[in-house]
C-alpha cells in the first residue's frame, strides 16, 4: 500500500498560504482557459445550430457570405421551379429570395456603432426557420418600414425596443417586434420585408441569396447538385448547414490567441506549483528520510509528491470553473470576418470545457511536480535524516 | 557460541569516505556478532562511527569493504528497493529526534509501517492499539505529535518501531533528547520489550545512565571497536 493521501491532504493544510497561493494562481490560468474556450464552444454551437439540413442555400458562385452574392430576379425565378424544391400546404414552392446588407448601429454600452447584418425576407422566409419565433410583437408588414430585431440587439443596442425607431439607409424603421433566434447566428440580425428593404437599399434588380427547401436530406443533397449543374442560372448552391459551420472560423483568431495566451500562463502556472512543491520536499527532507527508513520504496515517495502537486493543481482548477460557471450564458458579440458583421454568442461553460479545464490543470500539477517527486525520491537516507 | 544464535554478525567491516583530496576513515575493520537476545550499548565519542555502524546494520549506509549478516540476510548486498522491503520486516528503527510525521496522529504514525503489509485495516488497528498500550499511551491514540510530550513523542516512536514486531530494535540515541524522567521511561520500556519480549536491541549512546540498562557495552574510538 502506498503513503496515504491523508497525509498530502494535511501537509496541504498546513501550509495553507502555499497551497492557496499556488491553487489561486492556476486558478486565475484555468479561468482564462475556460473564458477562451466557452467563448469558442459558444462560437461554435451559434454556428453549428445554425441552417436546416434540408435548406439549400445558393449564392452567386464565389461568393463566401450572402453579403458578397447577387442573384437577378430571372434566376431566382428559375430556381424556385427547380425539382426538388418542397411545396407547403398550401401549394407554395418552399424558396425565398433574401437580401442581404449591413447597417451600422451604436452599442448601448458606450463602446461604439458596429456593422449589423439586415436580412429581408418574405413571410416564406420565416416559414423555411421554424426554429425561430417572435417572443414579443409581430412580424413586419409587407412594404411598410417596419423590422423585427433578435432578442440580443434588443439587449446591446440603442432604440431596439418595440415601438423605438431606428435610423438606417434613406429613413427610420420601426421596430415591431422581437424574435427569438434560437441560438443561431440569425441571433446578431436584423429583419424586414424584402420588398420595402429593396427599395430603400437600391436592389430592385435582384436578390443576395436563395433560400430552398427540399423535401427531405437526400433530396436536399440533390438539389445542391441540380443547382451546381443549371446552365442557366450558373450558381452555386450548398447546404446551409454547410454554410454556417464554414463561418465558425471567425473563431480562428480568437481560438489562436486564445491557445497562446493560455500556454504561456500554464508554464507560469506550472513553474509556481513547481516552487511550490519543492518547497514542501524540502521543508519534509527529514520526513521522507524517515518514511524510507520505515520501508517506504522510492518509487512510493515519487508517487506520493506527484499525488499531492495533482491534489493542489486540480484544487486551482476546480476554483477556477467554479469562479467561471457565473459567466455560463453571458451573451457577446463578435466580428465575423466573413461577413463583416457582429455574430452574438453566449459563453458556454460546458461539460466538456470543464473537463478539459481540469485536464488542464492536473497537466500542469504533472508537470510542476514531477521534478521536486523526483528529487524527493532521489534523495540519500543519510543525508535527509540529517534534515 | 553457534552462528544461527548470531542476529548480527559484523565481519572486517571498514568505511572510508573521500572528501578531496582527503579521506576520513571512520570504521576500520570492525568485527562483532551480537547475539539473538542481547541489549548492547554501542558507545564511544562523536564521530567514533558508532551511528555509521548502526546504520548499516539498517542497510541504511554501506562500508567500503567487509560483510555483514544480519537477520540471516547479507545486507550489503540487498539493493535500494529490497533494503527498504528488508528493514519493514525485519528491524525497528528509533531516532534520536523521533521524526514523527508531525500531520500524522500518533496511531497513524505507528500504523504506518503496516501499510506495507498485507494487514487489514482491522488487523492493523488490532497491531497499533497492541503497540501504544506497549508504550503506555494507549489513551493518546488520536493525538498529533505536537500534543505530546517529548517523551511521549519518543514513546509514540518506539511503538512505531514495534508494530510490525521485529526481533532486532536499532535505536540511534533515544534518550538524547529526553530530560531525565522521560529518558527513564524509554529506557524502561526497552529493557521491558527486551527482557519480556525477546528483543534484541542495539543502542548507540553517550550517556552512561542509558548504556547501564545494556547487558553489553562496546565502545568505539576512532572507527575502531574497542576490545571487551
Amino acid at each position: 500500500m502506498a503513503i496515504p493521501i491523508s497525509y498530502n491532504f494535511r501537509n496541504m493544510r498546513q501550509r495553507k498560504a502555499a497551497t492557496l497561493m499556488t491553487a489561486l494562481g492556476i486558478a486565475l490560468t484555468v479561468t482564462t482557459a475556460i473564458f477562451i474556450m466557452s467563448l469558442l464552444a459558444g462560437l461554435d454551437a451559434a454556428f453549428r445550430t445554425s441552417g436546416d439540413p434540408q435548406n439549400v442555400l445558393v449564392m452567386r458562385k464565389g461568393s463566401a457570405a450572402e453579403l458578397s452574392s447577387g442573384i437577378p430576379h430571372s434566376a431566382a425565378a428559375v430556381l424556385k421551379t427547380l425539382p426538388g424544391v418542397a411545396r407547403d400546404a398550401q401549394g407554395q414552392q418552399m424558396a425565398s429570395g433574401e437580401l442581404v446588407v449591413i447597417v451600422i448601429l451604436p452599442r448601448n454600452d458606450g463602446t461604439g456603432d458596429t456593422n449589423v447584418t439586415m436580412r429581408g425576407m418574405t413571410p416564406m422566409g420565416r416559414e423555411l426557420r421554424p426554429k425561430i419565433h417572435l417572443v414579443s410583437g409581430r412580424w413586419p408588414a409587407d412594404g411598410q418600414r417596419e423590422i423585427v430585431v433578435s432578442t440580443s440587439i434588443t439587449k446591446r443596442f440603442f432604440n431596439a425596443a418595440v415601438g423605438d425607431d431606428i435610423r438606417f439607409g434613406k429613413n427610420a424603421w420601426k421596430v415591431v417586434g422581437i424574435f427569438d433566434a434560437a441560438g443561431t447566428a440569425h441571433d446578431s440580425e436584423v429583419w424586414a420585408d424584402v420588398h420595402q428593404m429593396a427599395t430603400e437599399f437600391n436592389r430592385e434588380f435582384g436578390v443576395s441569396s436563395v433560400l430552398l427547401h427540399a423535401y427531405d436530406q437526400p433530396s436536399a443533397e440533390a438539389l445542391v447538385q441540380t443547382v451546381l449543374a443549371d446552365q442557366r442560372t450558373k450558381l452555386d448552391g450548398q447546404l446551409e448547414t454547410e454554410y454556417y459551420a464554414s463561418q465558425t472560423k471567425s473563431g480562428g483568431f480568437i481560438r489562436v490567441v486564445g491557445i497562446i495566451v493560455a500556454i504561456v500562463m500554464a508554464i507560469g502556472s506550472s513553474f509556481a506549483a513547481m516552487n511550490t512543491m519543492y518547497a514542501a520536499v524540502a521543508y519534509r527532507m527529514r520526513e521522507i528520510a524517515t518514511l524510507r527508513v520505515l520501508g517506504f520504496s522510492r518509487a512510493s515517495i515519487l508517487l506520493s509528491f506527484v499525488i499531492e502537486s495533482l491534489m493542489l493543481a486540480l484544487l486551482g482548477g476546480i476554483v477556477g470553473v467554479v469562479l467561471m460557471l457565473p459567466f455560463d450564458g453571458m451573451s457577446t458579440a463578435t466580428s465575423n470576418s466573413v461577413t463583416f458583421s457582429e455574430v452574438a454568442f453566449s459563453l458556454r461553460v460546458t461539460p466538456g470545457v470543464i473537463a478539459t479545464a481540469l485536464f488542464f490543470s492536473a497537466m500542469m500539477g504533472l508537470i510542476g511536480g514531477l521534478l521536486p517527486a523526483w528529487h524527493a525520491a532521489r534523495q540519500n537516507i543519510l543525508t535527509a535524516l540529517r534534515g | 557460541m553457534s552462528e544461527t544464535r548470531n542476529i548480527v554478525e559484523v565481519r572486517d567491516v571498514s568505511k572510508v569516505y573521500k572528501r578531496d583530496a582527503f579521506e576520513v576513515t571512520v570504521l576500520e575493520h570492525v568485527t562483532l556478532d551480537i547475539l539473538s537476545g542481547e541489549f548492547v550499548a554501542l558507545m564511544g565519542p562523536s564521530g567514533s562511527g558508532k551511528t555509521t555502524l548502526l546504520n548499516m546494520i539498517a542497510a541504511i549506509d554501506h562500508p567500503t569493504s567487509g560483510e555483514m549478516r544480519v537477520n540471516g540476510s547479507n545486507v550489503f548486498a540487498l539493493d535500494d528497493a529490497e533494503a527498504a522491503r528488508w528493514r519493514n520486516e525485519n528491524i525497528g528503527y528509533i531516532f534520536q529526534t523521533f521524526n514523527l510525521i508531525p500531520v500524522l496522529t500518533a496511531f497513524e504514525n505507528v500504523e504506518l509501517p503496516l501499510l506495507l503489509t498485507r494487514l487489514s485495516a482491522s488487523e492493523r488497528k488490532e497491531h497499533v492499539m497492541t503497540a501504544l498500550s506497549m508504550v503506555g499511551l494507549g489513551d493518546r491514540v488520536h493525538h498529533l505529535p505536537k500534543q505530546l510530550s517529548g517523551g511521549q513523542e519518543q514513546r509514540v516512536a518506539i511503538a512505531r518501531a514495534l508494530v510490525t514486531d521485529p526481533n532486532l530494535l536499532l535505536a540511534d540515541e533515544p534518550t538524547g533528547d529526553l530530560d531525565t524522567k522521560s529518558a527513564t521511561d524509554v529506557l524502561e520500556i526497552l529493557k521491558r520489550l527486551n527482557e519480556e519480549s525477546g528483543k534484541t536491541v542495539i543502542m548507540v549512546t553517550h550517556d552512561p545512565h542509558a548504556a547501564s540498562y545494556a547487558h553489553v557495552t562496546r565502545h568505539l574510538e576512532k572507527g575502531e571497536l574497542l576490545p571487551l
